[in-house]
């Protein structure tokens, strides 16, 4: 359902991402992980179509993020890293603003937010300004705006970052129940995740593919944890 | 379309539900209406609205950079834009929907200023049609101004320095048409020059219309000088939005 071709993109003189090629199915988990700048963010950007790649391209659900951006953002749901909201709006007028722009009117409109509001767990704060919500809140929000359209392509970009250990293990139960028929890509630092949601990891550092395998082909290859792993991979690779 | 809609209804409704709408609206109808008594609507002895008009200008300076600082800086400061430019929403329809609702609001504003309206009914006759098209003035204006304040919010994710620029700008736009100034720069530049200068200014054109001449020239200046500021916010967002 994703598949990317050679992916590149410089900021001035730092490369991003370099040439990165790879392809998700429906029903796989993606983990991305990498030390901070490797890449994570910007490759999960040109993919939800905000940032333009300097060169190669991607095909999300058949159309391609050059060509065809806004049927891209129709069938995925992004979750950018800090989650930006509007904070001025209420919970309730935000939701109904994002339908709005994905085009889910009257009674599918009904059903989508009596569908996202429970499974995100906002009922308590429907009605309340979103700068008012605390950090867990504002997070499930981002999601309920993700999940709305119901998507077939999710692209999470670090979604348990700043949640208590309940809300991750709401959150981490959210994407499992899902994973079935959508294809998933999460980054993430938190490695204990990758063993509870992903089926397959991919590691980058500098912008370069080092590892692409499964959490427990890993830990069957290297026979330690996959903390020691990734710190033994990404640490030669810096040095 | 449906995409300018959705960003055109939040952006208005986003007025209204911050303070910025109530300020704004206070200090701009104290304003218009404490300028034009003060520079002797009275003692002109004419139910007309000229020096109602004759301010507008001068006000709209600084009020509209101050309305259209916050449109894209804001966006970028706290990472918004990344929500609205990915959902499926093109950077024209956002620049668009934004512009016009900055527009919209700018132009209640203008309409809520009707009991100058009423005053000069009350005190004469006054010709309706000079009214009407010094309205029609103010509102091109308006517009202008606002799509130089929408690319210079676009340029910067400081609302100050968009302020700052816009207000600069649109200032010369004005002031560049005065007599003075063109009398001044005759000293030195070439006929030709002067008087292009003077047609590129606003002054003249937002002055016909005040005086109820509608020109086909005077309005497709105004819709020249929104479409290209417009259009240049538009391409200087999809280059910036991301740094």
């Amino acid at each position: 359902m994703i598949s990317i071709k050679e992916l590149r993109r410089n900021f001035g003189s730092i490369v991003a991402v370099d040439g990165v090629s790879f392809n998700v199915e429906k029903g796989e988990v993606l983990g991305f992980l990498g030390p901070n700048g490797a890449g994570k963010s910007t490759l999960m950007k040109m993919l939800a179509c905000f940032l333009k790649p300097d060169s190669g391209t991607a095909t999300i659900c058949g159309y391609d993020i050059l060509e065809n951006p806004v049927e891209v953002r129709k069938s995925i749901g992004y979750l950018a890293e800090n989650v930006p909201l509007y904070n001025e709006m209420t919970v309730g007028d935000f939701l109904n603003f994002v339908c709005d722009a994905r085009n889910i009117k009257n009674k599918d409109r009904k059903q989508s937010l009596d569908r996202i509001v429970p499974m995100c767990s906002i009922e308590s704060v429907y009605h309340q300004t979103i700068e008012t919500l605390s950090k867990g809140y504002k997070r499930r929000v981002g999601l309920a705006q993700t999940l709305i359209h119901d998507p077939e392509v999710l692209i999470l970009d670090e979604p348990t970052d700043g949640l208590d250990p309940n809300q991750k293990h709401e959150v981490r139960e959210l994407i499992d129940n899902m994973s079935k028929d959508k294809c998933i890509i999460v980054s993430t630092h938190i490695l204990e995740e990758v063993e509870a949601v992903c089926s397959r990891a991919i590691i980058i550092s500098k912008g370069e593919i080092l590892v692409d395998s499964t959490p427990e082909k890993l830990k069957e290859d290297y026979k330690c944890s996959l903390d020691e792993i990734f710190r033994k991979i990404t640490s030669t690779k810096a040095a | 379309m449906n995409s300018f809609c959705t960003v055109f209804k939040r952006e208005l409704k986003s007025y209204f539900t911050t303070p910025v709408a109530y300020v704004f609206l206070v200090v701009f109808l104290f304003f218009s209406g404490y300028l034009t008594f003060k520079q002797g609507f009275f003692e002109i002895r004419q139910a007309d609205m000229q020096t109602f008009f004759m301010n507008m200008p001068l006000l709209f300076v600084f009020m509209v950079p101050a309305t259209s600082m916050r449109l894209w800086s804001e966006e970028r400061r706290i990472g918004s834009i990344e929500l609205l430019l990915t959902l499926p929403i093109t950077v024209t329809q956002a620049v668009l929907g934004k512009f016009f609702a900055a527009w919209l609001f700018l132009i209640i504003a203008l309409a809520l200023t009707f009991p100058m309206v009423i005053t000069v009914s009350f005190l004469g006759n006054p010709d309706i049609g000079l009214i009407i098209t010094g309205y029609l003035g103010s509102v091109l204006m308006v517009g202008g101004f606002l799509a130089v304040g929408c690319f210079f919010s676009a340029v910067s994710k400081n609302q100050v320095i968009s302020f700052v620029l816009s207000v600069v700008v649109c200032a010369i736009l004005v002031y560049a048409g005065l007599p003075s100034t063109l009398n001044y720069l005759s000293t030195f530049l070439p006929a030709g020059l002067v008087s292009a200068i003077g047609d590129i200014s606003l002054k003249s054109h937002f002055e016909s219309l005040q005086k109820g001449v509608i020109e086909f020239k005077d309005i497709s200046y105004f819709i020249l000088l929104i479409t290209g500021w417009v259009a240049a916010c538009s391409f200087i967002l999809d280059e910036r939005k991301t740094s």
